[in-house]
């Protein structure tokens, strides 16, 4: 990997050809090579960039310029002004229309290392996980303290209401709105559960959490408990997860010792102690319901919801179940204020989001960016481009339950409220990043293999959905699938989606939605014309055996 | 480790605890931290971390505070290796193999000079 300094990218959807984007293109690498820079400035086409007001347009990262519409004269004046200089190029800018705020977030970001401006992710990498004295060094457990000794609970889930946190489990539905459910009935014991079992494929955000920072989500448990009125708390963590685990038994003995858990924590009546179960590798313990069977020592299947585990929980309880990156934001909530956190992210999604990015990029990584960054953003700066300047096809977001994002949406916010706009969703917190040598059967293939595996069989749509689905899906890869097949998939996929149990056999459609919405004519071309456009498909004209 | 019973003592502990750091460090002439999260091991971090400490032992180096961190976010450059004498900047290696952490010990904690090559670039 070369240290690219810029990334310069321009429109090239067919309005922006018509308009000359291809001599702009020509042009820009004319004059980079003339100025010396070829070395350091990336000039590439990207298709459609989601917005048509100043074609062709020029959009420089990591600065996040954009310029429009340019035309083949303005290119020595732009190279010359923002890649020589470092100016803007007066008069070329496009208007800021939406972006203004995030942008200038981004830019003071230059040349920092990624852990500055973090929440989630603010001691994972800096201490030492195994120390509690690093953690309090770094202002550990005074949110607790805080919270014990300065407000009521009824302040805290206020606080936590008002910040506008929502979960980051999947569904984002707001913490404050559920931990006041929980804490607004008689029923007693209440427990609080952190949901520790992220088994999406690609993700592993929650574990380098956990390893990187153990008494956070200790510290915020506890917190949790003292605002909904519960005296017990369980970590359900992967089994796979063994590092963490160890990390997060040592920090509870810790804690214990000095009186973070324990009866009367900082002097109150409050107390506080804390489980770990490990999982034993079924992805459907992470749904709350199956979760919680599992810690009853049950077969892990989900519940019937209503009614919800905020008065039905574990044994029955009332019970708040909330994920590991959920949790972890609550202690700086607490700290800093509700205020202090919503000058982070977006108006309805406040605060940051945290990735494991991985596929066809440059740099993979764990990340937490604000929420509202565009995944166009996220590609360029964090991902330092795409592998060897080829162009973004789509991103899967999520694993595999999360939505298959044409390249087409690069520019729409990733924050709760524009995706679902956008009718796609944030999913758990994998970005899947892939080029123009994907497929999409394959794609849809690898998620439904998935789903069949896991799906506990509980229900018939489902367990049969699932496998039915990738069946189809097989056929369609070895260019044996017909269009009766096509009509099939299209109605297995609204059956997942309608008559599943849970969110499992729910969320198992979404890849073949997703494909059938945005690629349907690459799906054709494997019925009709027995061709895998993007050549990764066997179409080897056999039906394989269904695994 | 007393329990902490209020808020006081929690601001004494930290208070204590930033007093001991601080002899420490005029104590010790470098600092190096290893990125010990799953991604660090599985590139190799405890095979670096194993290197570092017996150039430790093989030099009679006393004055250098070894310890591990989580994952900083740059798997991709895994291991990672920080490393600070006395006051200067924090520098930061990335993909140190076993070989690399004897270089790094053997140039830059000894004799105090930077391996370029090795730095994970600023912006990286
Ligand atoms: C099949 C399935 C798997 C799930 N796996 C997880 C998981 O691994 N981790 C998680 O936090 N939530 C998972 N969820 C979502 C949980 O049911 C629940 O919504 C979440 O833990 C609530 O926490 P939050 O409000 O903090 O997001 C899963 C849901 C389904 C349907």
């Amino acid at each position: 990997m070369k240290p690219i300094r810029s990334l310069v990218l321009v429109s090239s959807d067919p309005e922006s050809i018509g308009r000359g984007a291809q001599e702009v293109h020509r042009r820009l690498q004319r004059a980079i090579e003339a100025a010396d820079l070829e070395n350091e400035v990336v000039v590439s086409m990207v298709g459609d960039v989601g917005r048509h007001d100043a074609l062709p347009m020029v959009i420089i990262y990591p600065e996040a310029t954009i310029y429009g519409p340019v035309t083949p004269e303005n290119v020595p004046f732009l190279v010359e002004e923002h890649l020589v200089e470092r100016r803007i190029a007066a008069g070329l800018e496009a208007s800021t229309r939406e972006l203004s705020g995030r942008i200038a977030w981004l830019s003071a970001r230059r040349g920092t290392l990624p852990a500055e401006q973090r929440i989630v992710l603010a001691r994972a990498g800096l201490i030492d996980p195994e120390n509690v004295e690093d953690y309090i060094v770094h202002d550990g457990y005074e949110a607790l303290a805080k919270a014990l000794t300065e407000m009521t609970p009824a302040e805290v889930i206020n606080e936590i209401g008002k910040s506008g946190l929502k979960g980051r489990g999947g569904a984002g539905f707001p913490t404050g709105m559920k931990w006041r459910f929980v804490s607004q009935t008689d029923d007693y014991p209440k427990y609080i559960i952190c949901n520790a079992d992220e088994s999406e494929p690609g993700t592993f955000k929650d574990r380098l959490i956990l390893e990187g920072d153990p008494h956070s989500v200790i510290e915020a448990m506890a917190i949790a408990g003292y605002a909904v009125g519960a005296n017990e708390g369980y970590i359900y963590i992967r089994g796979e997860y063994v590092l963490a685990q160890e990390r997060l038994a040592t920090a509870i003995s810790q804690a214990r010792q000095m009186g973070f858990l324990g009866e009367t924590i900082f002097g109150s009546d409050f107390s506080f102690d804390i489980h770990i179960h490990a999982g034993a590798g079924a992805y459907i313990c992470g749904e709350e319901t199956a979760l919680i069977e599992s810690i009853e020592g049950k077969r892990g299947e989900p519940r019937s919801r209503p009614p919800y585990p905020t008065t039905h929980g574990l044994w029955g309880k009332p019970s708040v179940v909330n994920n590991v990156e959920t949790i972890v934001n609550v202690p700086p909530i607490i700290q800093h204020g509700a205020a202090w956190y919503r000058r982070f992210g977006t108006s309805n999604s406040p605060g940051t989001k945290v990735y494991t990015i991985l596929g066809n990029v440059n740099v993979t990584g764990l990340i937490e960016v604000p929420m509202g960054i565009t995944l166009r953003e996220v590609i360029a700066i964090y991902g330092k481009g795409m592998q060897d300047g080829a162009s973004l096809k789509l991103a899967q977001t999520g694993g595999s339950s999360g939505s298959i994002v044409p390249a087409s949406l690069q520019d729409t916010p990733l924050d709760f409220d524009s995706y679902a706009r956008a009718g796609v969703s944030l999913g758990s917190g994998a970005l899947l990043i892939c080029n123009e040598d994907t497929c999409v059967v394959d794609l849809a293939k690898v998620s439904l293999n998935f789903f069949k595996r896991e799906s506990c069989g509980k229900c018939t749509p489902c367990r049969v959905g699932t496998q039915r689905a990738y069946q189809i899906l097989t056929a369609i890869s070895e260019g044996v699938g017909t269009q009766q097949d096509l009509d099939d998939l299209q109605m297995l996929s609204e059956n997942l989606t309608e008559f599943s149990h849970c969110g499992l056999g729910q969320t198992a459609s979404v890849p073949i939605r997703d494909v059938f919405r945005h690629f349907r004519a690459e799906v054709d071309a494997h019925v009709q014309l027995k061709v895998c456009p993007a050549g990764a498909c066997p179409m080897s004209g056999q039906l394989a055996k269904a695994a | 480790m007393s329990a902490v019973k209020s808020l006081e003592d929690l601001r004494r502990v930290k208070e204590e605890e930033l007093e001991r750091r601080k002899a420490r460090a005029a104590s010790s002439r470098a600092q190096i931290t290893v990125g010990m999260g799953t991604c660090g091991i599985a590139a190799g971090a405890r095979e670096t971390m194993q290197t570092i400490l017996e150039a430790i032992e093989d030099e009679n180096l006393g004055d250098i505070i070894v310890s591990q961190t989580g994952c900083v976010g740059l798997c991709e450059w895994d291991p990672i290796v920080e490393v600070a004498i006395g006051q200067e900047p924090k520098v930061t290696y990335g993909k140190v193999s076993p070989e690399k952490a004897k270089a790094i010990m053997r140039e830059h904690i000894m004799e105090s000079k930077i391996i370029r090559k090795y730095v994970i670039p600023a912006y990286a």
